[in-house]
């Protein structure tokens, strides 16, 4: 269905959502030559900042919490911060905001990304002591508990955020307890095999980390202060803070009911980041980048992902930036993006390329587990899917190079320091296929 | 200045370690820690550990314009 109004050049471009997507869009969009109208709108006050490191450096050494992202002096954006964006006229092209006031758009980016997860029960959120941790004012208020030294931190949740955190309260010399509900820690994205290896790797730091448990209350004493969780088993814990660090929700509540694709998973976009009405056609002019996108992974079979990682943002954000210049469709390009992440905690450097969590088998393909050096793969359909690397960053390109002109799996053998490799099941929670 | 690093791209070479040590800190053999708002009195450092990265990771942009620009040596 032609739009004849994308042949012509856009004058006004608003991008809602001022994080690292929306700021990698904004570069993007000057750097290939947009001198139109640029609005960034952004529902927190302060100009786009990074995330990653207030789970980290920002806690165990005391830096500022100030994470602002780097950003050219010549990108003249129109900022519209501290207000966020209320809903979108698809037809008049216009997005409202919270203040009241009315933007009109040629092209419109929906970087509106995620929040904590808060805790389900709302009087036990609001117990003095009990934080969640997403954003810089949430750090904001973690640093001076942290600094307080209180005499147990407990963490529900034993996600990537959850163990750093964990990390950085022992690097603190703070006694820590991790709540996970799974066998293992982290098992979404590392699978039970080198979950079960973490696991090992946090106890051995000391962390109380309690698997396939879950947290029935949170209790406060007489002065209203945290004091103690009750697990479902009847256990109770004693602890002074607690950090809620149950995952992301996708803010696109802002956007139901006004004829686009939502759902718990996101914004449903296409594979050039146009996002969908609800009759799976391109909304005009409007593109989503970014944790708040679900998309067709064209590496794993057109499945829809979401993907909650900062080298996604960047690139689907500069994708969209192109494909919003690029008039209509022949001028524009697939996101084809392998997913990538990083993690630090306990002295490891972990990192990933590809969506490991479809995998079907895996295989310790360099180093060694006992040695706490090594890279796995992960195996689907006999294709390498996936390479996730502990303290052994330098081997990766390769195997992303691998996994790029799908490999078969296991991908190198008989490499001179390899071990004897071995298949085993990759470990994963069942996937749909 | 601000300064961010693309940690998928960083492979613990630790260039920027030597270059600035009091922004750049290697944890372990390769976790790279850094300060995202460092002082500006170590800009040279910081723009000698941008440069020096072999897989180009690091970006940073100062508070101030580059003095450079409005001195005529």
């Amino acid at each position: 269905m032609a739009d004849p109004s994308s042949f012509a050049p856009p004058s006004r471009i608003v991008v809602a959502g001022a994080s690292l997507a929306g700021l990698s869009a904004a570069k993007r969009l000057r750097q290939l030559g947009y001198s139109g109208d640029l609005v960034l709108i952004g529902d927190e006050p302060y100009p786009p900042y990074d995330r990653p490191p207030l789970s980290k450096q920002v806690l165990t050494r005391r830096l500022s919490t100030d994470t602002t992202l780097p950003q050219p002096r010549d990108l003249d954006i129109d900022w519209r911060l501290g207000v966020a964006a209320r809903g979108v006229d698809l037809t008049a092209r216009r997005i409202d905001l919270a203040n009241g006031d009315a933007l009109d758009y040629d092209r419109l980016l929906i970087a509106t990304g995620t929040r904590a997860r808060p805790w389900p029960k709302p009087d036990e959120a609001s117990i003095d002591g009990v934080l969640t941790l997403r954003g810089r004012d949430d750090a904001d208020r973690l640093v001076p508990r942290l600094a307080a030294s209180p005499g147990r931190v407990l963490i529900i949740g034993g996600g990537f955020i959850g163990c750093e955190l964990a990390s950085c309260c022992r690097e603190m010399g703070l006694a820590v307890t991790i709540v996970e509900s799974e066998r293992v820690p982290m098992r979404r994205a590392l699978g039970e095999r080198i979950g079960a290896f973490m696991a090992g790797v946090i106890r051995d730091h000391g962390v109380d980390l309690r698997l396939g448990a879950m947290v029935e209350r949170i209790e406060a004493d007489n002065a209203g202060a945290v004091a103690a969780v009750m697990l479902k088993d009847g256990k109770r814990i004693g602890c002074d803070l607690i950090i809620v660090a149950l995952g992301a929700v996708r803010n696109v509540e802002w956007l139901e009911g006004l004829g686009l694709l939502t759902s718990a998973r996101g914004l449903r976009c296409d594979a050039f980041c146009r996002a969908l009405r609800a009759n799976e056609s391109p909304a005009p002019g409007v593109f989503a980048a970014g944790d708040v996108a679900h998309w067709p992974l064209v590496a794993n079979d057109g499945h829809l992902v979401t993907v909650e990682h900062w080298g996604n943002a960047v690139e689907q954000a500069r994708m969209a930036a192109h494909n919003m210049l690029a008039g209509d469709i022949t001028g524009m390009r697939i996101h084809q993006h392998l997913p990538d992440f990083w993690s630090s905690q306990f002295g490891l450097n972990i990192k990933c390329v590809g969506l490991a969590d479809s995998a079907e088998e895996m295989a310790i393909a360099q180093g060694s587990v006992e040695g706490r050096r090594f890279l796995a793969v992960f195996g689907r359909k006999g294709r390498t899917i996936a390479a996730l690397s502990i303290n052994s960053a330098r081997w990766l390109p390769a195997y992303r190079a691998l996994i790029e002109e799908g490999a078969p799996f296991p991908p190198i053998e008989g490499a001179v320091d390899q071990p004897r490799m071995r298949k085993e099941a990759a470990g994963f929670a069942s996937i749909d296929t | 200045m601000k300064v961010v690093v693309d940690l998928n791209r960083c492979q613990g070479y630790g260039q920027c370690v030597y270059a600035a040590p009091k922004v750049f800190q290697l944890k372990g053999s390769e976790i790279l820690a850094y300060d995202p708002a460092p002082s500006d009195q170590w800009r040279d450092e910081v723009e000698r550990a941008v440069h020096a990265c072999p897989v180009r990771a690091i970006s940073a942009e100062f508070d101030n314009p580059p003095v450079e620009s409005a001195s005529t040596e």
